[in-house]
């Protein structure tokens, strides 16, 4: 079982002090986060991806391959990678080659991205969400298990004879996570291709989240990857935590009050009761938490988020140091308790390497060299 | 009466007044019966809910703001999902129906009143409003794809300080409810599509 934190990288101000940190105090605090969720024993961070203000992470290969090289254990991950607005064949290259820097540490959460706006500024269109991650994670897997690839699809201008380079890290591409909140084909998409399945259940209730991932299991099983209590499952979280939960409720409303996306909706009781937010002591996160597999069956990564809405970083590291103290080890302990034998944990680059029969080099070594030698004039002429 | 064993058809009255008790809900009532009465009397089997929307109200308005509903909300859309005919009474604000009624259509999935007979119902302060449901609620509910059922029932507060058994309203009411009637007696059951059948996307993926 993986825990971990998810970061949206919103620039927000605080509401208790009126102060809005600059995108470079922001981005300081990200990488702070994920070296605060190492040091304290945590296994995943995971950045989001965003192309518009008030967001930060536009660019999250570059700053995970900086966070890989100040960390030494933590998987790198995304919440999400736009698999509808990015060229697959640039997300390939950028994740082989973050993978290849962090020594494998990486791997990936396809999502959609709902922001109507951002799909023209890269020449898509958001009426064909879906349509879009399908073919371009069809695109994406070939590329990375292919060395030479031939490809026509209806949203991006055909490859022929293209190799995406580096190749994928010891011949393995990094595992892939699906995300959707609401979409049954995106858990079929990840069930077809044995992929996991990723519920980002923050602002739903239980219920929900648990048609979902049945959804998923129940084809996982059926496109035969195995009993469907061995699929991939991932869920998000959010908690606010001090040891005496009147005080945790009393320091986070303010922020609650007016966060982005919830703020001025459903009160704080409300929402803590129909989703999984929990504000309150660590014992109510390790009860709520440890109750969640009632719903979902045993699963295989948790993240939390928990620096959004203006949270100022100290308060933010104090929050990672409780799961990391109090929090997690318990839900590690408690989480195994009757856990089957044969339900996986989630795949690693380890995992996947010895699946795969050991390591190997995928270097494509090019003969002679046609493309660069010429200048454009060269080749125009 | 046919005798075929057939699943009722599913009423559901969605009252929008605002006051409890509400003279709105008043229209809805008689709404109902005189449907209920004229769905019979065409040899349906009839299973009828009212809902007061006024007890959606905040659910709604965190719905706009966070994008999920609360479980009770749910069940409200599930409802008006599965319904064969819905009678939907507002008062008449400013000329218009009220915004609960905009947020609860703004928030159906969509095709949720796609093909469903609507019967709609008002109440207002005077005569002068007896127009604003075909101004304004009939357009609302031609965008969304319902069919509207074609006589659209008024009431101002006049309307209801009468006995009289042979008063206009009473003679809208039964024939906007026997056309709702006919309307749902001229088309099956409603079939929901299974929201969970993801059987053309692996299709769809082997072909990439």
């Amino acid at each position: 079982m993986q825990f971990g934190v998810f970061s949206v990288g919103d620039v927000t101000p605080d509401p208790t002090t009126g102060r809005t940190p600059t995108e470079g105090e922001r981005i300081a605090a990200m990488v702070a986060i994920a070296l605060k969720a190492e040091e304290v024993g945590l296994d995943v961070f995971a950045t989001g991806e965003h192309h518009n203000p008030p967001f930060v992470p536009s660019s999250p290969t570059t700053m995970l391959g900086y966070v890989a090289a100040r960390t030494e254990r933590i998987v790198l991950s995304t919440s999400t990678t736009l698999i509808t607005t990015n060229d697959p064949v640039k997300i390939a290259e950028d994740y082989a080659m973050l993978q290849h820097l962090a020594g494998g540490r990486v791997d990936l959460m396809m999502g959609r991205g709902n922001t109507g706006p951002v799909y023209p500024w890269f020449g898509q269109d958001i009426r064909n969400g879906v349509e879009l991650a399908l073919e371009n994670y069809a695109l994406l897997r070939r590329l990375w298990r292919e060395d030479v690839v031939d490809w026509s699809g209806r949203f991006r201008t055909p490859l022929q004879s293209f190799t995406s380079t580096p190749r994928p890290l010891d011949g393995v591409p990094p595992f892939v996570w699906h995300g959707s909140i609401r979409t049954p084909q995106i858990a079929e998409q990840a069930a077809y291709y044995g992929d996991g399945f990723f519920h980002n259940n923050i602002f739903w209730p239980i219920e929900h989240t648990a048609a979902m991932i049945d959804l998923y299991r129940r084809r996982w099983e059926h496109h035969g990857h195995g009993p469907a209590d061995t699929a991939i499952v991932g869920l998000g979280g959010q908690v606010f935590m001090r040891p005496r939960s009147q005080d945790a409720v009393r320091e986070f409303r303010p922020y609650f009050d007016v966060a982005p996306v919830y703020g001025h909706g459903p009160s704080l009781e409300e929402f803590t009761e129909t989703t999984p937010l929990t504000v309150g002591s660590p014992q109510q996160v390790i009860d709520r938490y440890a109750a969640m597999r009632d719903h979902v069956g045993d699963y295989q990564r948790q993240l939390f988020l928990i620096d959004h809405a203006g949270l100022p970083l100290d308060v933010v590291l104090e929050q990672i140091e409780i799961l990391g103290a109090e929090v997690v080890p318990v839900l590690r302990r408690e989480l195994a308790v009757g856990r089957p034998a044969h339900v996986p944990d989630a795949p690693t680059h380890a995992s996947l390497v010895a699946a795969a029969g050991g390591a190997r080099d995928a270097t494509v070594y090019a003969g002679a060299d046609a493309v660069t030698g010429a200048s454009p004039e060269a080749v125009v002429r | 009466m046919s005798g075929r064993p057939t699943a009722p058809r599913r009423l559901l009255v969605i009252s929008a007044g605002l006051r409890t008790p509400s003279s709105t809900r008043l229209l809805a009532d008689r709404l109902r019966a005189a449907a209920v009465t004229a769905l019979r009397a065409r040899g349906l089997d009839v299973a009828d809910t009212t809902v007061e929307l006024r007890e959606h109200a905040r659910d709604l308005t965190a719905m706009l703001l966070t994008g999920t509903p609360t479980p009770a909300l749910t069940g409200l859309l599930d409802e008006v999902g599965r319904a064969d005919a819905v009678v939907l009474v507002t008062p008449i604000y400013s000329g218009a129906y009220t915004g609960m009624v905009k947020d609860l259509v703004d928030l159906l999935p969509e095709d949720a009143l796609a093909g469903v007979p609507v019967l709609m119902g008002a109440t207002g302060g005077t005569g002068r409003h007896a127009l604003a449901l075909d101004h304004t609620l009939r357009p609302l509910l031609g965008h969304v794809h319902a069919v509207t059922v074609p006589t659209a029932v008024f009431a101002a507060t006049e309307d209801f300080a009468t006995e009289d058994p042979q008063h206009p309203l009473g003679a809208r009411v039964a024939r906007a409810a026997d056309e709702l009637a006919a309307l749902v007696a001229g088309r099956p059951p409603r079939v929901q599509d299974d929201p969970w059948d993801v059987s053309g996307v692996a299709e769809l993926l082997t072909d990439l």
